[in-house]
């Protein structure tokens, strides 16, 4: 035996070790035919741990939500054929928010491919459009070095997720292992561009200070840069004087409290915000998109500003809005740059236009656009949420959520102080996200408090991952806004289709207390606005997972909202707001 | 037509690993995006780096072609993008195979037309004609186009091949 044979070991084997030297501790999966080499490689081993999901989707989910709330990459590991494609929301939710994922799918023996053999699926072809980059590994050989390929891939530039198709002959056959390269992995072909033009920095500057209404429009790609970055955008805008807005991705990049954060933007975003976009002269835009979300009517976006964008991806730059002075690089070292030119240039800001255009916003701020009418009958949501924030503000906690109007009132009324707190599926807008999500999030930090704010249409897509919640003993709490509707449909059917409610009916609803019961969790359930906060906090004791079942009003709906087709100066504030009949033909056709 | 909104061909060369799945991921970005293409070649150009060159033709607003551009540079294996319609002078040409068939003077007036146009002749049957033609596109059209009328049967054509003038590589 030569040494080299001696030192081989299995492909599935150099799959774990790559995985170790990844500095992977957790793997989220399902076992099946094609990977069984992988599952025998992990019994006979203790770093890596797995956690077994339900369902695949809520495999990837899982792994965004570790991701999303460590900056780590997140693994996922399915089987050939019906993991693979039921991994495919997952792949999609984490590439259009920007989530760095690895997701290692079984695949039939290299000799079956194309043979329509069981379990079979062109799993590179199904995931080619929804993952950064794939990988067919055909030979052992390739196994280790595509591995670490892959994380590369996932965790740099901007992130994304990457699927590694592995055929099990693959991973039965042995071979040497490859380790990580000691310095910076480089790619021969793809070079992401993290450091900015310090031609472009100086123009910033430039334009920044000489801006008399200027607005600050960050999101998720402050995040993706690490902890850092939000800390360097917050100095900034402090330096500034300017006021802030997040994205929906975004939210905890800057503190919420603070008195320059004008709140969330965009469709649901508040008043100040949207007006603040809509009438600024120079916008600073760092690591957001011009989402549709975000800009409403394009022709109508933000008309007398100058447009500074920053952005890790140039395929981002002028897809939607045309900007002035396009910057491409890592949010972070682009925010470390312009703080630096700051202070070295010391610009004179011009505070006279400065103090009336705060003047002009505050005027906006007074309308107050989140104010709901209250009832001591029935629980309005958005009652729910702001008990439920004031019970857990001073706990170390993590949000997720589904997709829906219980969504929108989360990130309105949660307020969120740092970073990596709020998991949400912003771009693909996937209804079972948030629980399995939770879950992830509950993994990477044990004793944190992790709440599901839920939908009682959204929870139900992913509700068998409460086996899983049982198994590993994870206290994440669901806190469903149960309105009985889809109240997003709903709230678009009473606006735009005169109100029919066509399917929107959340008929047949499963009673959730017998539900957790059943599952081994706990549930509660509260219909009573005066025992709310005695549920929330019972709820916050419980060291299990909890189901609350909160029954709130069937008919409210999310304001402020720009009807699709409106611009930003034409929200609605309220279900009073006269404009309501004014939603055009050319708005109804959009989503 | 504004200068923002008026659709453009451009010639856009794009040096990419030859790795399994790369023109499937090209292909794939344009259909997936909604972009046009108007002609694609593709075809190793460096063995020993295992390097393809793809000329793309397409169309589209300023805006669009930017955008292309840009998410082509996205994909992993891509090295370089480059746009020869807006990067300066370069060549473009086709080639094109056209057999027409018929006798007498219309067999006689296609093999005249061929020698105008330097088609040559690569396969011949008493009633037919394969004729081999290179150029740019509009040559090659024309060249169609004439036979149309002389017995014209069957066309393929390569879609069509772009180099920068000049001293420089991509």
């Amino acid at each position: 035996m030569t040494k080299s044979e001696e030192s081989a070991t299995t492909g599935a084997d150099l799959l774990v070790k790559a995985l170790i030297d990844e500095e992977v501790e957790v793997v989220f999966g399902y076992p099946g035919g094609a990977v069984l080499p992988i599952y025998d490689s992990l019994f006979k081993q203790n770093r890596l741990r797995h956690i077994l999901v339900r369902h695949e989707q809520a495999a990837v989910h899982a792994a965004e939500g570790y991701a999303r709330s460590t900056g780590k990459v997140g693994v996922v590991l399915v089987t050939s054929g019906p993991g693979a494609t039921n991994a495919v929301t997952g792949l999609t939710d984490a590439l259009m928010d920007s989530i760095p994922i690895v997701c290692l799918t079984g695949q039939v023996p290299t000799h079956l491919i194309g043979n329509d053999a069981f379990q079979e699926a062109d799993t590179t072809g199904i995931t080619r459009p929804c993952t950064k980059h794939n990988y067919l590994v055909k030979a052992v050989s390739d196994l280790a070095r595509t591995v670490h390929e892959a994380f590369y891939v996932a965790r740099s530039g901007r992130p994304g997720p990457v699927v590694i198709d592995l055929p099990k002959d693959v991973l039965m056959n042995k071979h040497e292992y490859t380790a990580p390269p000691k310095v910076a992995m480089t790619h021969k072909s793809y070079r992401p561009q993290t450091q900015p033009d310090p031609k472009k920095i100086e123009q910033a500057i430039e334009m920044i200070a000489k801006a008399k209404r200027p607005v600050f429009y960050a999101g998720g790609g402050i995040i993706n840069a690490g902890p850092k970055a939000s800390k360097l955008l917050t100095q900034f805008v402090h330096l500034t004087g300017y006021p802030i807005t997040n994205t929906l991705m975004g939210l905890g990049a800057f503190p919420a409290s603070d008195k320059q954060f004008l709140g969330m933007l965009g469709m649901h975003g508040t008043y100040e915000a949207n007006l603040a976009m809509h009438g600024c002269d120079v916008m600073i835009n760092i690591g957001a998109r011009f989402d549709d979300r975000i800009t409403g009517n394009l022709t109508k976006f933000s008309p007398g500003s100058k447009k500074i964008h920053v952005d890790i991806d140039p395929s981002s730059i002028n897809k939607n809005v045309r900007v002035d002075l396009a910057i491409v690089g890592d949010a972070g070292i682009v925010l470390e740059e312009l703080l630096k030119a700051w202070k070295a240039k010391q610009p004179k800001v011009d505070q006279k236009a400065l103090k009336a255009w705060w003047a002009e916003i505050d005027g906006w701020r007074g309308r107050n656009c989140l104010a709901y009418t209250p009832s001591k009958q029935v629980i309005k949501p958005q009652y729910a949420l702001e008990r439920l924030y004031h019970h857990i503000k001073d706990k170390d906690h993590y949000i997720t959520t589904e997709v829906g109007q219980h969504q929108m009132w989360a990130a309105q009324f949660l307020k969120f102080e740092q970073p990596n707190r709020w998991m949400t599926s912003g771009g693909l807008g996937t209804m079972g996200y948030g629980f399995p999500a939770a879950l992830g999030v509950q993994i990477a930090h044990p004793e944190a408090l992790v709440i599901d704010v839920a939908g009682e249409a959204s929870i139900l897509m992913n509700i068998q991952e409460l086996s899983t919640a049982a198994q590993y003993r994870l206290p994440v709490k669901i806190f469903v806004l149960n309105n009985h509707y889809m109240g997003m449909v709903r709230q678009w059917q009473e606006l735009l289709h005169g109100g029919r409610y066509s399917e929107s009916y959340s008929e047949s609803l499963p009673d959730f207390v017998k539900v957790a019961d059943a599952f081994g969790a706990k549930g509660l359930r509260c219909d009573d606005p005066a025992k709310l906060d005695d549920t929330i906090k019972e709820m916050i004791e419980l060291k299990h997972p909890v189901i609350v079942d909160v029954i709130v009003d069937e008919k409210e709906n999310c304001f402020p909202m720009i009807p699709s087709g409106a611009a930003h100066n034409e929200m609605l504030l309220g279900p009073d707001d006269k404009q309501s009949a004014k939603v055009s033909e050319e708005g109804m056709v959009l989503v | 037509m504004s200068k923002d909104s008026a659709i453009v061909a451009h010639t856009i060369s794009v040096l990419v690993a030859n790795e399994p799945g790369i023109l499937a991921r090209v292909v794939g970005l344009f259909s997936g995006r909604g972009y046009n293409i108007e002609s694609l070649t593709v075809a190793e150009t460096n063995a020993k780096e295992s390097q393809s060159r793809i000329t793309i033709v397409t169309k589209g607003t300023p805006m669009i072609i930017e955008q292309i551009k840009a998410q082509l540079d996205r994909l992993v294996p891509v090295y370089r993008v480059r746009d020869l319609t807006v990067e300066g002078p370069h060549i473009e040409r086709e080639l094109a195979l056209v057999k027409v068939k018929g006798v007498g003077e219309k067999r006689v007036e296609a093999l005249r037309l061929a020698d105008v146009f330097r088609a040559k002749v690569i396969d011949a049957k008493s009633d037919s004609f394969v004729f081999e033609v290179t150029g740019n596109t509009d040559k090659v059209q024309t060249f169609i186009g004439l036979m149309e009328s002389l017995g014209l049967v069957d066309v393929v054509r390569t879609g069509i091949v772009a180099m920068s003038r000049g001293g420089e590589a991509l």
